[in-house]
């Protein structure tokens, strides 16, 4: 093992605690927030930014190049995915009508999928009907 | 956990406190997996679960000065991605089954 550092040690027990902190909120959150969609972004967001703390400190604390490189990689394919996981998700419990919280106050898709509709896959936003009346 | 490897007392401490909040948020997770109401509400916890098991095996790998680990935090990380995106397409194929079967005035519009 090589020595390392006060500093280097300093910076990467600060990224490790501040990487569980975020975890641990994302992890309230996800126990404590009214609704999936409101859920969702917080297991997404502050997971992500928590994951992406620890394994800069895993890369900071080993000097390895490989192991830097495998947590670069790891950090960014995280970054990729998250947001697109999230959306298939959401976007299928929108379409599961998952009731939404009682103080919602913007649903853009109201009306669109309703009860006796089935709904198309490729529509675009720009072109759904403005919604008479609510 | 930080008795394997050789580190100062601050990164033990680190890397203890860290271990704790992550089994804690794990935990949180779990409660929301088994109460979840909706299918959705447990495929974001399974999400945020394995994001959990991707950073508690870098923990190890930091923790025990074990290079390969990292590889299967990686392929992990993989995994994970692959498994929400079909539980999603799953559950997006359970709702057209669920919904009411079309009635003759809705087959008329074009899909």
């Amino acid at each position: 093992m090589e020595a390392h550092s006060l500093f280097l040690d300093l910076v990467v027990s600060a990224l490790l605690v501040g990487g569980g902190f975020f975890l641990l909120m994302a992890g309230l959150g996800i126990l404590r927030l009214p609704d999936v969609l409101i859920r969702m972004h917080a297991s997404t967001k502050a997971g992500t930014l928590g994951a992406g703390m620890v394994f800069t400190a895993v890369a900071l604390h080993s000097g390895n190049t490989v192991t830097i490189s495998i947590c670069a990689l790891t950090v960014s394919f995280l970054l990729v995915t998250a947001p697109v996981a999230a959306h298939a998700i959401a976007r299928a419990a929108y379409r599961m009508r998952v009731p939404l919280w009682r103080k919602t106050r913007l649903d853009e898709w109201k009306g669109q999928y309703g009860p006796r509709r089935k709904p198309a896959l490729t529509e675009e936003p720009g072109e759904v009907p403005p919604e008479t009346g609510g | 956990m930080s008795d394997l490897g050789h580190h100062s007392a601050v990164l033990s401490m680190a890397i203890d406190i860290t271990a704790a909040m992550i089994l804690l948020g794990t935990v949180c997770a779990f409660v929301r997996m088994i109460k979840g109401p909706t299918l959705p509400d447990r495929v974001v916890s399974v999400d945020l679960i394995t994001v959990f098991a991707v950073v508690i095996v870098g923990l190890i790998d930091l923790s025990t000065d074990s290079a390969p680990f990292i590889d299967v935090a990686f392929a992990i990380a993989l995994v994970a991605f692959l498994a929400t995106v079909a539980f999603a397409w799953y559950a997006d194929q359970r709702t057209d089954q669920d919904s009411d079967p079309p009635s003759l005035e809705d087959e008329g519009e074009g899909r």
